[in-house]
């Protein structure tokens, strides 16, 4: 559980914006749980929000393009928007090591 | 309207009235309807104005929802910046017919990995547009999408969709843009916005700033071309569209007095011709303003109203002047029928000039306008310019029926008949005062030059100002 062991008890706290049930939703929630299971194992929490169901919120966090992963925890707040595809990129936009 | 087209005719390109009497005016009755229009210009030129004017106008004039979705400002900085315009925003919003959308991008915050979409965007307008129902809309400024998001090719796929999206709604639309170099926009997006291009601009002449419009495109629909100039005060936006095409105005046999008995007399007896230009021209001190206060002060004590532009004077200076030959301009004031415009000539432009003086006339809407004198603005400009905006003022008042009065000062040692201004051919009436000698004595001397279609007198009359007022001998007493 503690492979990180500078920071043991950090949690992941990320929430993926998507606008239904497109290829591209399907593909990035699947890339982001294949990260979140290699890298974030036990310490990771993953929101959904479909804004077709909950168009309001897609203001809250000034969401534009989709899909776009925010990460809410650990601070600051960061964007990364497309399907996810490229795993490295994400890991470093994510600022995961 | 849809039942007197013929078969072959199309109907007309419907329009979405801006509010803005003189964009409507150019554009022949307003914005493409259901379609988006370019508007474009560089930095502080007014695009984000001219955007919110639209809206607001829509909302208030026509009942018309909008929404403003704005790239750079944020919702109270809105509200604050066009509050100095008299736009209530808040109140608007509490009656659903208003409503700013924020969109905050920083390429900083964001990393972009593989494909994805603006639905995002689509989704928040969609849901504002529902709520109010809003049948406008302003994107302020849509470019900011290329400084936030790095693939390039999406943003313009995404675009070209969002103007296809919006105009199957029937949401009429302005877009504003930056001015590129060489081309309408930064970055190109008149390729998406082609039904009408409207560009601003904001040139400095002479350490003089003057704000122009123009109409580039619209498509299906005939327009002003000329570059007008408009000006931004507390009641937003004024474009003076006062170049008239055509001679058609309506024309009226209606005389009205000068003010000056016997000048009425000498005019056929009745004055004027209601809606007419009149020009006097004379040398400093021969009693022109007088003149032109007797005028304004019979207008008014006909119940009519009337705005007098000064370019030397102060109101206070003139009222006690012309109190000293028995005229009351005061009353006239207080009874809110005369109406005063005092500027310097150098403290703008022409165009600056010929719009303020325009934006008088359209709100008190006078039946009486006196310029006095319109050789201040010679100072300002070319002799060409002056002509064509004085053009454009007597076009703006004959279309009005408003009867023009202008005072010419002719400088020492010039031919009073060969006024400088050039506009003697544009007048109906002319007057001229020129000192005379007569029996060893000066005196002022007032004479008919010209006076379109009314029998005249060709008598050189003694123009006489005293307590009493302003009289016209046939000789010397």
């Amino acid at each position: 559980m503690s492979e990180q062991p500078s920071q043991p008890t950090e949690t992941w706290n990320l929430r993926l914006y998507i606008a239904g049930q497109t290829p591209r939703s399907i593909k990035a929630l699947t890339n982001l749980r294949t990260i979140c299971q290699t890298y974030l194992e036990g310490r990771y929490t993953i929101e959904v929000i479909d804004l077709i169901e909950t168009p309001q919120l897609a203001s809250r966090d000034q969401i534009l393009a989709l899909p776009t992963l925010v990460r809410k925890l650990p601070p600051p707040i960061r964007k990364i928007i497309g399907d996810l595809s490229d795993i490295e990129r994400v890991l470093v936009g994510l600022e995961i090591h | 309207m849809r039942s007197t087209t013929t078969p072959h005719a199309l109907p007309p390109l419907p329009k979405a009235p801006s509010g803005i009497h003189g964009i409507d005016v150019i554009t022949e009755g307003g914005l493409p309807r259901g379609r988006p229009t370019l508007v474009c210009g560089n930095a502080g030129c007014g695009k984000t104005l001219l955007a919110m004017e639209f809206l607001v106008r829509g909302a208030t004039e026509y009942a018309e929802p909008g929404l403003f979705v704005s790239f750079e400002e944020t919702r109270e900085e809105l509200i604050t910046n066009v509050s100095a315009l008299g736009f209530d925003l808040i109140d608007l919003e509490e009656k659903n017919l208003f409503a700013v959308e924020y969109i905050f991008l920083d390429r900083n915050d964001i990393e972009e990995v593989g494909d994805y979409t603006l639905d995002g965007l689509f989704i928040r307008l969609a849901h504002v547009i529902e709520r109010i129902g809003a049948r406008r809309i302003a994107l302020d400024t849509i470019e900011a999408l290329f400084g936030g998001l790095q693939n390039e090719g999406i943003i313009r796929a995404e675009l070209r969709r969002l103007f296809r999206w919006l105009k199957e709604r029937g949401i009429t639309a302005v877009v504003t843009a930056e001015r590129g170099d060489g081309t309408f926009t930064r970055h190109g997006i008149e390729e998406y916005v082609a039904d009408c291009v409207i560009l601003l601009d904001h040139r400095v002449h002479d350490q003089i700033s003057t704000r122009r419009l123009r109409v580039v495109k619209y498509r299906g629909s005939t327009h002003g071309t000329n570059e007008y100039p408009f000006l931004i005060d507390t009641h937003g936006m004024t474009v003076v569209p006062i170049t008239n095409l055509d001679l058609n105005h309506h024309v009226t046999t209606e005389r009205i007095s000068s003010g000056v008995a016997p000048l009425d007399e000498m005019l056929g007896g009745d004055g004027y011709y209601r809606g007419s230009t009149i020009l006097i021209s004379g040398t400093a001190g021969t009693g022109k303003s007088s003149l032109a206060a007797a005028f304004v002060t019979g207008t008014c004590e006909r119940g009519e109203t009337a705005l007098y532009v000064s370019f030397e004077e102060s109101p206070a200076q003139i009222t006690r002047n012309m109190g000293s030959i028995g005229i009351n301009l005061h009353r006239n004031i207080k009874a809110g029928r005369l109406h005063f415009h005092t500027v310097r000539p150098t403290m703008g432009g022409l165009e600056l000039h010929l719009a303020m003086i325009a934006d008088r006339i359209i709100r008190i809407n006078p039946q009486v306008v006196v310029i006095d004198p319109v050789t201040a603005l010679m100072t300002q400009g070319f002799q060409g310019e002056v002509r064509a905006l004085l053009t454009r003022m007597i076009d703006l008042c004959k279309q009005r029926g408003v009867t023009l009065l202008l005072t010419s000062l002719t400088g020492p040692g010039q031919d009073p008949e060969g006024t400088d201004v050039g506009v003697s051919s544009l007048v109906d009436t002319w007057l001229l005062v020129r000192n005379l000698e007569i029996k060893q004595t000066r005196v002022r001397g007032l004479y008919i030059l010209k006076s379109r279609g009314m029998a005249h007198s060709n008598q050189v009359r003694v123009l006489q100002l005293s307590s009493d007022g302003i009289r016209l001998e046939e000789e010397v007493q």
